[in-house]
């Protein structure tokens, strides 16, 4: 590219490249500042020592070995993948559903927009509120027992009900459904009705047309909402904390009561562990499909 | 905050004095004789001092910094965060704080990162009248429970910048307790039966989901372990620094309850244990005695167990005390400021309002000043009341009649059996409880 360079006159090439340099350059710059630099100090801190009183700007991998070395970390990896799972399915499941209803269901494009939006006004209150509102009705004494009780189908309270994974993935589900049903509606929007016309003209029956028609069109969607669920998921500490009632840990959480005695540079290992770790699953779900193929090209 | 603050001879009574005066009113504190200088000045420039005390929300409470602001005369803003929070923020950005709210183990590491400046007994015009827990770490003629950090042992160091804490009693104090308690356990006792004296109670079976305990790693813990020795599991050497093998039978008997289903809930808030007491989610808890306090509030019955240490060592209360220091940064004018503020604490007005809702000020000869008789009877001397007692917010929560739980001051801090702490096992401790809770 040096070659090129040159004073006044820049070509008519060179000038385009620019061009997107210069497009390029403010995201960079909010990237490194925000993303890069951070990430750096986190890795830097997780190579100290430490002790009670300091953290000692000196190298060593034990931290890495702690964490590593620990079954804590694996029996909390374990936690978090059977929450995600389980999250992850109810959210595809009922943001495909939602979505499917949306594009295919709802014949005024204008009224499928408004019911989508409609989709997103819980989302207006904030996250905590949204959780906590599941707490009087999940309760010992909740409006589900009390109902239940008072209708004498059960004599005594549910108490799988709350504080347990059942509530947990609830709250999840009811907090996560969305990051599911925006791209899947986006990717069905973008299915040619004339491909449903085609499958039934060639003799397809209505399960066939979703299963291999609809289902590889919208991969791509899929994919995105199953990114956005499974790293919210798997990064979440505070919806485990409050739902579990205190009685699961997760992985961030378990980072969180490392800081809450100064212990960062324990934490900075697990953080980068963990980051290591949602990369390579984000990576592994990207080579079931190429996410950028179905939607930059395809179309 | 780089104001001008030129190095000025340090606050003379007389100027203490000024500063109250300033605070009733400019004029008069000008009229004041005794005081030379420039009073309507003196008055200007304090006005202008905004003082940022930032800490715990049970300890750093914003009614009782807007009375400070009121009686003194100059801003006191206050600021929320949780304990690690806190100390991450006063040893990260130590400038961006003035009076950092401290408990004994957070002044250990904030004294031993040069953060502080000792805070000079002589400028404490209260001092002598200070509890000896807190000066002595004695009371009532009793040694008071050395087992975690209590506040004498990490109360002193020799010099005014010195950066290690020494043993005995010194001239410099690394922070000025505050509000204090002596914690134990809460329960419903409309939905328990026989009133609950002893720890284990946590862990019997009779309460099987219906238990919860706190979920602060390294207070938990402690919960934890007084329940234990209540079992007769162990005897610890010290609760509050065990060793890697107390830990482990500590740990493995909370994994083995919460296997058996004891624990419907663990809590880290005190919101939450008010919810999870007042929703009826659990029986009996790990609790404070403000949350006592709230669930009373609410109109629920709730108790807060006696746990007075027995004559084999077992029970006990676990104390913690929270104070004030002094950041290095601290100087000229807003040093001053610093002075007159911890001194209004020791004024009565706070100690009034904690010991409303069950804490107690280190001095309570002011409080009572501020107080009803019938209440300081209530609350310092464990006496029936003889009216109505109110929260701190007017709320009726205790009957005329009624006694305080666990008696008075001097029967609590007489049985205190150890206090809040950071262990040296600290980093194995954490991750042992956090494979409690994802057990």
């Amino acid at each position: 590219m040096a070659a090129t360079v040159r004073k006044p006159g820049l070509s008519p090439i060179m000038s385009a490249r620019l061009k997107s340099f210069a497009l390029v350059l403010p995201l960079a710059l909010v990237l490194l500042v925000f993303v890069v630099v951070p990430l750096a100090v986190v890795l830097a801190v997780s190579v100290f020592r430490y002790d009670n009183f300091e953290v000692i700007p000196a190298f060593t991998f034990e931290n890495y070995q702690s964490v590593l070395s620990s079954h804590l970390t694996l029996s909390l990896y374990l936690t978090m993948l059977k929450l995600a799972a389980m999250t992850w399915i109810c959210t595809l499941l009922i943001g495909y559903s939602v979505a499917a209803f949306l594009v295919f269901h709802v014949r005024s494009r204008l009224v499928a927009i408004g019911l989508f939006l409609l989709c997103t006004v819980p989302f207006w209150t904030s996250n905590v509120i949204r959780m906590i509102s599941w707490l009087p009705l999940l309760g010992k004494q909740g409006v589900i027992n009390q109902a239940l009780m008072a209708s004498g189908l059960i004599q005594e309270p549910l108490q799988f009900l709350l504080f347990s994974d059942f509530s947990v993935v609830v709250s999840y589900v009811h907090l996560f459904t969305i990051f599911m049903i925006v791209p899947i509606f986006n990717a069905m929007s973008r299915i040619d009705r004339s491909l449903f016309e085609a499958a039934h003209d060639a003799g397809a029956a209505r399960w066939q047309t979703v299963l291999w028609v609809v289902l590889p069109l919208t991969k791509s969607g899929i994919v995105l909402g199953s990114i956005f669920v499974v790293t919210l998921v798997m990064g979440d500490f505070y919806v485990v904390k409050v739902m579990s009632g205190g009685t699961d840990a997760s992985v961030v959480s378990a980072m969180y009561d490392d800081i809450s005695t100064l212990l960062f540079p324990h934490a900075a290992a697990s953080a980068a562990v963990l980051m290591i770790i949602l990369t390579a699953m984000v990576a592994a779900i990207l080579r079931l499909v190429d996410v950028r193929k179905e939607l930059v090209s395809g179309r | 905050m780089t104001d001008d603050q030129t190095p000025k001879p340090s606050a003379s009574p007389t100027r203490r004095a000024l500063l109250r005066g300033a605070a009733a009113a400019v004029g008069a504190a000008a009229g004041s004789g005794a005081i030379t200088g420039f009073p309507t000045i003196w008055a200007q420039e304090i006005k202008d001092i905004t003082l940022r005390h930032i800490g715990v929300s049970y300890s750093v409470v914003q009614a009782i910094g807007d009375q400070a602001a009121k009686d003194l005369g100059f801003k006191v803003s206050m600021q929320n965060l949780d304990t690690s929070t806190a100390i991450t923020r006063f040893i990260t950005q130590p400038t961006s704080v003035d009076i950092p709210d401290l408990e004994g183990w957070q002044s250990k590491v904030a004294v031993a990162r040069g953060i502080l400046q000792g805070i000079d007994v002589k400028k404490i015009k209260e001092f002598d009248n200070i509890l000896p827990i807190f000066t002595k770490g004695e009371y009532d003629g009793k040694k008071v429970s050395r087992q975690g950090i209590s506040p004498y042992e990490a109360m002193y160091i020799d010099s005014k910048d010195s950066t290690k804490i020494v043993e005995g009693v010194h001239d410099w104090m690394t922070f000025l307790p505050q509000v204090y308690n002596a914690d134990s356990i809460g329960y419903r006792p409309d939905l328990v039966g026989d009133p609950i004296t002893q720890w284990k109670m946590l862990l019997d079976p009779k309460f099987k989901g219906k238990s919860a305990i706190l979920d602060v790693p390294n207070i938990g813990i402690m919960d934890a372990a007084l329940a234990l020795e209540s079992r007769g599991d162990i005897v610890y050497k010290n609760k509050g620094n065990m060793t890697r093998a107390e830990i482990d039978v500590t740990i493995n008997a909370l994994i083995d309850a919460k296997k058996k289903g004891q624990f419907r809930a663990t809590w880290t808030t005190f919101e939450q244990s008010v919810e999870l007491m007042a929703a009826g989610e659990v029986t009996v808890q790990s609790m404070w005695s403000p949350a006592v306090t709230a669930v009373l509030a609410k109109g629920i019955p709730c108790t807060y167990a006696p746990v007075n240490v027995r004559p084999d060592g077992k029970e006990g209360y676990r104390g913690w005390c929270n104070g004030m220091g002094l950041m290095r940064h601290l100087s000229g004018k807003k040093l001053d400021a610093a002075y007159e503020y911890l001194n209004w604490y020791y004024g009565g007005w706070q100690g009034a309002f904690v010991a409303r809702h069950g804490y107690y000020s280190p001095v309570p000869s002011t409080a009572e000043k501020f107080m009803s008789a019938n209440e300081y009877a209530y609350w310092y001397s464990g006496k029936p009341a003889t009216d109505v007692i109110k929260d701190p917010y007017g709320a009726p929560i205790a009957k005329a009649g009624s006694v305080r739980d666990g008696g008075s001051l001097v029967e609590r801090f007489t049985n205190i059996s150890c206090w809040n702490t950071v262990m040296d096992e600290n980093q194995y401790m954490i991750q042992r409880w956090n494979e409690f809770k994802s057990a």
